[in-house]
């Protein structure tokens, strides 16, 4: 139900980075959300063409990486990807593991279309 | 086609709100809970009994979200603490901003403790950090023991469990056991309680917890003031 929110600010997000960028097209937009933080994709997808829809930034794509939360054991300090909410480490079997992570709600990248006023407003490396 | 990292948290503004809220608190060592449950699982309730039996010495502080009605802070307001209703018109959530609108009034020195109660939610609400110390996630018992696994993400972000309602136990299905275990496969070092309101059972073990948590909260920022100076 918030994901029409989240849409909203990921294509504020892309806005931000677009005004350093004058005279470029976005054309995918990257986000990495943890199976923790409460997102639903397929809404999120439905609420971003939703919003895009008869704007400049129609056709806009969207790709989510949804991940898994990872833990790590306490025995071994062993990472892994926790699925179905099992904290058992592979390496020991060990069930004494914490979650590190698993909430993130983070951008990723922007594709954006390569020409040469795009790559003048590029970011020098350093 | 050209590819650029881009950095940050998708709610960055949210993110921002909320994290000067919380250094403001820390300031002002003002120990904040977001409270947070389904429509109908004893939130208001549960801040009642705890308003009741609180000496008026206490510097608390209520904050409660609703998408429309001040009823919330009509019962609230009974108790003589200072308490504040956020009508959201039909957001689902509070957001940081909210929080930062309504205690603009407040003087911060003058209070220890500020419960927020959120937008009866159960999805929602996990997303967004309101500067909050700890996040605390209500279950009563006629609801069922697997809420932990289908909103796995509220109880893996809350401290405590609270089991509310316990006195309709004998005339539900519901299986303390199955949930306490569901609770810790989401969130292994989940804390639970188990109160009803209608009895007071549990209410001790509540306000308790609540003491020690805040405890906690004083203790890690005189650490860090240490650390920093």
């Amino acid at each position: 139900m918030h994901e029409m929110g989240i849409a909203s600010s990921i294509l504020e997000g892309v806005a931000t980075e677009m005004r350093r960028r004058p005279g470029c097209r976005p054309l995918k937009v990257g986000v990495r959300i943890g199976e923790m933080a409460g997102i639903d994709p397929e809404s999120l997808r439905f609420a971003f063409d939703a919003l895009i829809l008869d704007t400049e930034l129609q056709g806009l794509g969207l790709d989510v990486e949804y991940r898994p939360p990872r833990a790590r054991c306490r025995e071994c300090a062993r990472e892994f990807d926790v699925h179905n909410f099992e904290l058992l480490c592979p390496g020991c079997a060990s069930q004494n593991a914490e979650c590190i992570s698993g909430d993130e709600l983070e951008f990723a990248y922007l594709e954006v279309e390569d020409h040469e006023p795009c790559a003048a407003g590029r970011k020098s490396p350093e | 086609m050209n590819r650029v990292p881009l950095e940050g948290k998708v709610l960055n503004e949210n993110a921002r709100v909320a994290a000067e809220l919380r250094e403001r608190f820390r300031q002002h060592q003002v120990f904040v809970l977001n409270i947070i449950s389904s429509p109908g699982s004893g939130k208001t309730t549960l801040l009642e009994r705890t308003l009741e039996s609180w000496p008026q010495t206490q510097r608390v502080a209520v904050l409660t979200g609703d998408i429309q009605t001040e009823n919330d802070a009509d019962r609230l307001k009974r108790y003589g603490f200072p308490v504040k209703q956020i009508t959201t018109g039909g957001t689902c959530h509070l957001d940081a901003r909210m929080i930062e609108k309504h205690i603009s009034e407040w003087d911060l020195e003058r209070l220890d403790l500020l419960i927020i109660e959120n937008v009866g939610n159960l999805v929602c609400p996990s997303s967004y950090d309101l500067g909050e110390a700890a996040k605390i996630v209500l279950l009563s018992v006629t609801e069922g023991e697997d809420k932990p696994l289908k909103y796995p993400s509220i109880f893996f972000k809350s401290e405590l469990l609270v089991l509310t309602k316990t006195d309709l136990l004998p005339y539900v299905p519901f299986d303390v056991p199955a949930a306490v275990t569901n609770a810790r496969r989401v969130h292994p070092a989940m804390e639970i309680v188990r109160v009803s309101c209608l009895t007071g059972n549990g209410m001790r073990e509540w306000l308790t917890w609540l003491e020690h948590r805040k405890g906690a909260f004083l203790t890690e920022l005189a650490q860090s003031v240490a650390e920093v100076g």
